[in-house]
């Protein structure tokens, strides 16, 4: 590829501090980076919503918090969650690691990916802005109509939500596409398909999973959202329409976007097990293979979210048996990542306690996950706390754990000092007995008959002793997340330095400096076998100091602009004002333009 | 059609075997990907509506004029065509806009002696997808006025006779104006944004004449967009106009 641009000399090369560079940064590390902070802060806000929620329900009867409110609190619980904290926190991972583990110096389309990050911000800000008109989304997360029409639900709340995610949608879009062409197309030489991390290759299959589940919500969304907006009737039966129609779209998309938050987390996991068991992952083929499996059957499972709407017996015992199927190649995951442990020298530091910690609570979230399956079973369990319960074991046991798991094993690589192992033993511990107070009793008090999403309960349900432990619960989590955001503020100055390679690893963004200069790589790595750091056959040294000039790609303003005027047109939709739609489209139809036709060379 | 592909159209070399084409066309392809999802949930949403309800759907022809559409769905067509000749035109090299070939005799069939360029078969592209939205909008113009809405028929219309009379069925009038506004309101919107993007192209690359047969990646890669959109119409033409 020509480089028109000015080649900077690789001792120089350094990217400024400033707010500007910040803002105009196309580096993957640093958007990855703001990628980090910014999905971190969306999870403690989520998480304050969740601890909300848990002491309104500490006793039977309480009035901390309006059964409005309350309602507002769950949807958004759910919604930042999931889209604001787990997959942008992936997303973090996406950004910073994958191109390390590649051998690359930044993603197929820099500029792509800053626009990414920003339309993610503005999108997680516009959903939060709601809280400032009192109007915050109160459908549930899932935002079923009728419940959500316009004529049950007419103020602005439903409408900060359809436009919310569908902005979200977006980020994620060309976050996907990035990822895909990048992986594909920019790997070192000697890096096949099958020499690529695990975690490299649960981001593929993550991302085809965005790009294909993505656009069925956003026309799930596109519907609300035309019939709340321009009165056509696809959910309103009397006109027509079909209110299944917006269950079946959105859990064609809701449970691929299951694996989409669990995939990456099971990544982590397979870089951090073999680590810390001094010994090659068991079976790499078979667990990269299963992944691609679950991605594959994760498309055909969806309706057995749907066991109580009363689909008939031959639609309920097809899903039961695809959602039964899938357990296979999740089970496979799971014993080979016992098999890496056995016989290894498994070394308990912190990042390896997450992800057994993860191992162990998705063994539970997955089994209940298989009551689920059976739609006899399920539907004694629907819009109880029992689902509740599961789908915190998979998403706190299982994508939040794996995630802590590779905060703690990159931190290093990404900041250049080791964070603190006794304050992290600490909050795995508290984390992890604060998870199982707080969700192991939603089993029982939903199998006893407490309803998911009510804002209070009678004492003659006589479920108060269990509520309350799992209150306590939840605060201990709280407690946890304290104690880390203490670990990263003393690791900041007193962490050990870290090195090129802390905890002695195989893969490939061991190689360069912690924390890795503009260019990752002095010289593109020639990969030799899948574990380069690891093998009998070397590869070649990376020199510390490039034997000549590299070029970088400078920063550009136009993706922030690009990203504005989505914002701007979201507004505008929200304000039901055409003029300031059309603004915000001029906006992005001039970002576009300037984007596609400034000087930048990748 | 086998052109060679200069350098600049593979993959740098100093990287391990990706795909095996450069990373717009990749990226382009991986967006039609996630395209074909969008349409295919538009699409099969329709069908689970129309043919999921009990109620008569309204007959074709009654309030969808065919003949115009028909004629539009063609020029679509031929605009896909003309992005054929444009790519070929710069795979081989013709940046101009027509020139004539003294070699043949010049006579009314113009094909044998006037040789179009880049710059002619891009901008005619151009023209049959302005042109196509235009009789879109002329069309959403006249059914509105006649009193079909996205939220259905309006009484007092028109086409409100027509349900009057019982020709038009009113218990699906309102997913009938629903449907068909969203699925052709999102393909007049993409073929909206194919023509826009072109007019940069067009005004940025073609024009300058920055495109050349070592490298035409934004032609390539706008026309494999501009396929796909004709593509979809195909079906969305069969499907909401003709049965």
């Amino acid at each position: 590829m020509a480089t028109a641009v000015a080649e900077v000399k690789a001792e120089k090369a350094s990217l400024g501090s400033t707010l500007w560079s910040w803002l105009t940064t196309t580096d993957h590390k640093r958007i990855g980076i703001l990628y980090g902070v910014t999905a971190f802060v969306f999870f403690l806000i989520g998480g304050l919503e969740a601890l909300i929620i848990r002491a309104q329900l500490a006793h039977s009867g309480n009035d901390l918090v309006s059964a409005e409110t309350f309602n507002q609190l769950f949807t958004m619980h759910g919604t930042t969650m999931i889209f604001l904290a787990v997959m942008p926190l992936s997303a973090a991972f996406f950004n910073y690691i994958v191109p390390l583990q590649i051998g690359a110096r930044d993603v197929a389309f820099p500029r792509l990916n800053a626009f990414s990050y920003w339309v993610f911000l503005f999108g997680g800000l516009l959903l939060n802005a709601s809280f400032l008109f009192g109007a915050a989304p109160d459908g549930g997360w899932f935002g079923y109509p009728n419940l959500t029409s316009k004529q049950y639900s007419p103020g602005l709340n439903i409408d900060f939500w359809v436009i919310g995610l569908q902005v979200l949608g977006i980020a994620s879009l060309a976050a996907g596409f990035n990822f895909v062409v990048t992986i594909i197309n920019l790997r070192a030489p000697g890096m096949r398909m099958m020499r690529l991390p695990v975690f490299t290759w649960m981001t593929l299959v993550t991302q085809f999973l965005v790009i294909t589940a993505f656009p069925v919500i956003t026309v799930a969304l596109v519907f609300l959202m035309f019939d709340r907006f321009f009165g056509t009737t696809f959910y309103s039966t009397a006109a027509g329409g079909d209110l299944l129609l917006w269950q079946h779209l959105f859990w064609l998309f809701g449970h691929p976007e299951v694996y989409i938050l669990i995939l990456p987390a099971m990544g982590i996991v397979s870089e951090v097990l073999p680590t810390f068991s001094r010994k090659p992952l068991f079976g790499y083929a078979v667990v990269v293979y299963s992944g691609l499996l679950i991605g594959v059957m994760g498309w055909g499972v969806w309706a057995h979210h749907m066991f109580a709407v009363g689909m008939g017996p031959i639609a309920d015992s097809v899903f039961s048996a695809t959602t039964m199927l899938i357990a296979i190649p999740t089970g496979v995951k799971i014993f080979n990542w016992l098999a890496t442990m056995w016989g290894g020298q498994v070394q308990f530091r912190t990042p390896m306690l997450f992800a057994l910690g993860f191992i162990a609570m998705f063994i539970i979230g997955g089994l209940s996950g298989v009551m689920h399956s059976s739609a006899a079973a399920d539907l004694q369990q629907t819009d109880t706390y029992f689902v509740v319960a599961h789908i915190h074991y998979v998403l706190f046991g299982g994508a939040i754990q794996g995630i802590f798991a590779g905060i703690y094993y990159w931190w290093p690589k990404i900041t250049g000092r080791l964070m603190n192992e006794k304050l992290g033993k600490w909050h795995f511990w508290l984390s992890f007995i604060g998870m199982n107070l707080a969700f192991f009793p939603m089993h029982f008090i939903g199998l006893l008959g407490m309803p998911r999403r009510i804002y209070t309960y009678s004492p003659e349900l006589g479920l108060d002793t269990l509520n309350l432990v799992s209150t306590v619960g939840a605060f201990l989590i709280g407690i946890s997340v304290l104690i880390f955001i203490y670990n990263v503020w003393w690791t900041r100055r007193h962490g050990e330095v870290a090195g090129n390679d802390p905890w002695r690893a195989a893969t490939l963004e061991w190689t360069i400096p912690s924390p890795p200069p503009p260019y990752n790589f002095s010289v593109i790595p020639e990969v030799v076998s899948r574990l380069p750091r690891w093998s009998v056959t070397q590869m070649k040294a990376i020199p510390e100091v490039p034997p000549e000039p590299i070029h970088l790609p400078g920063g550009s303003y136009w993706p922030v602009v690009t990203a504005f005027g989505i914002l701007v047109m979201a507004a505008g939709a929200l304000l039901h004002s055409l003029w300031v739609v059309l603004l915000g489209g001029a906006v992005l139809v001039v970002g576009i333009y300037a984007w596609a036709f400034e000087p930048f060379e990748v | 059609m086998a052109h060679a592909h200069a350098a600049v159209m593979q993959p740098p070399a100093a990287a391990e075997p990706g795909s095996g084409v450069y990373n717009e066309k990749l990226g382009m392809w991986i967006f039609l990907g996630s395209e074909v999802m969008f349409f295919t949930a538009l699409i099969g949403s329709y069908i689970i509506l129309r043919f999921g309800t009990p109620h008569p759907w309204a007959p074709p022809g009654v309030i969808l004029n065919i003949p115009v559409t028909a004629f539009n769905t063609f020029l679509l067509i031929c605009s896909s065509v003309f992005m054929v000749k444009a790519y070929a035109a710069i795979a081989d090299g013709k940046k101009h806009f027509l020139r004539t070939d003294p070699s043949v005799p010049h006579d009314w069939r113009l094909w044998r002696w006037v040789d179009g360029g880049l710059k002619f078969w891009f901008l005619m592209t151009i023209l049959g997808g302005a042109t196509f939205v235009g009789i879109q909008v002329y069309e959403y113009i006249h059914l509105a006025h006649n009193g079909f809405l996205p939220s259905g028929i309006k009484e007092g219309t028109h086409f409100g006779e027509l349900v009057a009379q019982g020709i038009v069925p009113a218990a699906t009038a309102g997913i009938y104006g629903s449907t068909f506004y969203t699925m052709t309101g999102f393909h007049g919107f993409h073929v909206t944004c194919g023509v826009v993007s072109m007019l940069y192209l067009f005004f940025k690359k073609v024009l300058p004449e920055k495109y050349s047969e070592h490298d035409y990646r934004g032609v390539e890669t706008i026309g494999l967009y501009w396929h796909f959109v004709d593509l979809v119409w195909i079906i969305l033409f069969t499907i909401v106009y003709l049965i």
